[in-house]
């Protein structure tokens, strides 16, 4: 399975990003290779509904489970739509995220933010 | 002539004076645009009200038309549409550009019509009253206010007031594009000259004259008007700080209809007003 997670930095070494839709890249790890690949998400510079196009960057790019510390209503609804899982990272090392998913040991996101419409939080 | 009243915050007192002077100019309109809270209409009391909805365009899709494409997906600058498995649309987001349906090679996207305000139109004794109501939760009252202030005939009334949403964004814009005149309402504090500076900087930008009514005034220094002294920016009038005012528009009356008073400070600060757009009448010309 490829899982995605957003960090700040390309590298495996990096931290998780603590906003889903405005993360500079997505870490795609492949769980039977074992290989990264980075991917820009093109949303971080959107003027508003950054969520909802960087969760469509996950979708093209056959991913079948989001690890994320954060994620937005809106961008639940659409990885939803395409019955994409999204779990909860619990530490800010990208790597411990990681063996904690193949363990089977990263809970479910449940919890989802109100998406801010481009007009800032309030 | 049309008249705005705004100001940094919410709570300096831009409904008192705008409801003030509508009904101290006579035979004038008030619009409230400030949409997201609209309180003008309890002072006024208006009667004969006539309510439209206020609609909105967004598309809609029919799915088996759709082929996935994701033409419209990638059009969309707001990021309102999505592709999994089938379309979705987020209506809260879409800006009604049309775009998305002039996109979709499938015809498999339509207009539809979504609510997300009303627009009231009564009136009390001589002067009309114009109430923006946008429905609570939605985004963006800048319909609700474009479709508001599309109501008003300039030729009904001498003078319109407009209501003005609190702060300096969008919404607040939309509101003063067409007014001839600013008036910024100001508190006595370091905060009240912060906010003031916010609706200041928004005047120069638009280059609409304007001048400030300081309010909440005591005895002792002002922030707001060393602020305005400093800057050489006209100060219309003075509202003081004062318990019988705060006491009749907290109970929704009228202050200058209640009181000599009263009518006589609103009435000096309505000619302040006059006199400041006559001047630029004069000094376009």
């Amino acid at each position: 399975m490829r899982i995605a997670i957003p960090v700040e930095e390309k590298t495996s070494a990096a931290n998780v990003c603590s906003s889903f839709g405005r993360t500079p890249y997505f870490l795609i790890y492949d769980t039977e290779t074992k290989e990264s690949t980075f991917l820009d998400n093109s949303a971080v510079a959107s003027a508003g509904g950054a969520g909802i196009k960087a969760a469509q960057t996950i979708i093209d790019n056959n991913v079948g489970a989001l690890l994320t510390p954060r994620c937005g209503g809106n961008a639940a609804a659409v990885l939803q739509a395409a019955e994409i899982e999204i779990y909860k990272t619990t530490s800010p090392a990208v790597k411990d995220n990681i063996e904690a998913f193949i363990a089977g040991e990263l809970p479910l996101l449940k919890e989802f933010h109100a998406g801010f419409h481009g007009r800032g939080g309030r | 002539m049309r008249i705005a009243v705004l100001s940094g915050k919410g709570g300096t007192g831009k409904t008192l004076l705008a409801v003030n002077l509508a009904a101290v100019a006579k035979n004038a309109t008030y619009i409230d645009c400030d949409v997201e809270e609209p309180n003008g209409h309890l002072f006024f009391k208006p009667e004969g009200v006539q309510e439209e909805i206020v609609t909105v365009r967004v598309p809609q899709v029919e799915n088996e038309r759709c082929n996935g494409c994701r033409k419209c997906v990638e059009f969309c600058n707001f990021n309102a549409l999505a592709y999994a498995k089938e379309l979705i649309v987020f209506e809260e987001i879409c800006h009604s550009c049309g775009g998305c349906i002039m996109t979709c090679p499938e015809k498999a996207l339509t207009e539809k019509e979504r609510a997300i305000g009303i627009v009231q139109k009564g009136t009390a004794g001589p002067v009309r009253v114009l109430t923006g109501m946008l429905n609570p939760g939605e985004p963006s009252g800048v319909p609700v206010i474009k479709k508001l202030l599309a109501e008003e005939n300039p030729e009904a009334s001498k003078e319109i007031f407009l209501d003005s949403p609190p702060g300096s964004a969008c919404i607040v814009m939309e509101s003063i594009k067409d007014a001839d005149y600013c008036i910024l309402v100001a508190e006595p504090t370091i905060f009240g000259v912060h906010n003031l500076n916010m609706v200041y900087e928004l005047v120069r930008l638009l280059k609409k004259p304007f001048g400030v009514v300081l309010n909440k005034c005591l005895a002792g220094e002002n922030p707001a008007e060393k602020f305005c002294l400093e800057r050489k920016i006209k100060i219309l009038g003075r509202i003081p700080f004062d318990q019988e005012l705060g006491r009749l528009n907290s109970n929704a009356r009228i202050a200058a209809a209640e009181s000599e008073k009263y009518a006589a400070l609103f009435v000096d600060i309505l000619e302040a007003v006059r006199g400041e757009v006559r001047h630029e009448t004069v000094a376009d010309s």
